[in-house]
């Protein structure tokens, strides 16, 4: 399901913010800072962002302001749970007697909408070990190469931190 | 000096990051099981490089492009490899009979 539509002010809000960082990347891509050139990145941040918040899709997910509070420590966490299951599977490869056990197992998103189970479904697939395979509502279907790593999933840390990050309830597996 | 060789390491362990995704690719059963060796390559191994390079290259713009390209690595690898497991699965492609799990 979609996020509510938010107010007009607020979009209004998000399309500033828009514009700005829009702003900053064409100045720090490019390296100009000639007067033309920053004028012409202005104009066209601005008019990407006025473009953008006419077709409505400067929304909670177009834009997710409010993950950035809270986004650093999720962030910490996952980039600390990817150097992990990293050491883990290069152990697993590099191991003469190769000790996977591959499974497929099912698993729900307590984060009830889209934004939540992209967060979720990709954090699990960039953690090596661990792929959604398929995604159907907050439904999910990974395949993992370890029981363990099947196990870790289940258990639902990462689960309560995506609903800590986008701020939906958290729900038991 | 202590730059370059930080650099190094960082360098010289994102390479080993990719080789051995190279051997899991070939060493591991299936496709599916494929793909997380597959992932070391892009997680782990781009990351070191990526941040091996920022460390040569200092406190410039250039930088800040490396930086911009590992958060948009970070976000447009798990889609990809998302993308080709739906696929694979869809087009019927069986697990590994040792697979655990309902398939």
């Amino acid at each position: 399901m979609a996020a509510p539509a938010g107010k007009r002010g607020e979009r209004g809000v998000r399309a500033a913010v828009l514009a700005v960082l829009l702003f900053l990347a064409w100045v720090l891509l490019s390296g100009h800072f000639e007067p033309f050139l920053i004028v012409a990145g202005a104009a066209s941040a601005t008019a990407v962002a006025a473009l953008s918040w006419r077709m409505g899709v400067v929304d909670r997910e177009g834009l997710a302001l409010e993950l950035l509070r809270r986004a650093p420590r999720y962030h910490a966490w996952l980039v600390w749970q990817i150097v992990r299951s990293n050491i883990d599977v290069i152990r697993r490869v590099l191991d003469p007697r190769l000790p996977i056990t591959p499974c497929v197992v099912a698993l729900e998103a307590s984060a009830g909408d889209d934004l939540g189970v992209v967060v979720y479904s990709n954090s699990i697939t960039l953690t090596p070990g661990t792929v959604t395979m398929e995604v159907e509502k907050n439904r999910l279907r990974v395949h993992a190469l370890s029981a363990e790593g099947a196990a870790d999933l289940k258990a639902g840390e990462m689960d309560r931190r995506v609903c800590g990050l986008t701020g939906a309830p958290a729900r038991a597996q | 000096m202590i730059a370059d060789a930080l650099s190094w390491l960082l360098i010289l362990g994102g390479g080993g990051c990719v080789l051995v995704g190279g051997i899991g690719v070939i060493r591991l059963p299936d496709f599916y099981s494929r793909l997380h060796a597959a992932g070391l390559t892009d997680t782990l191994g781009a990351a070191l490089t990526v941040l091996g390079l920022i460390v040569q290259s200092g406190w410039t713009l250039v930088s800040v492009k490396l930086a911009i390209i590992l958060v948009v690595l970070f976000f447009a690898s798990p889609t990809g490899s998302h993308a080709l497991a739906a696929a694979a699965r869809a087009s019927g492609l069986p697990v590994w009979p040792g697979t655990g799990g309902r398939p």
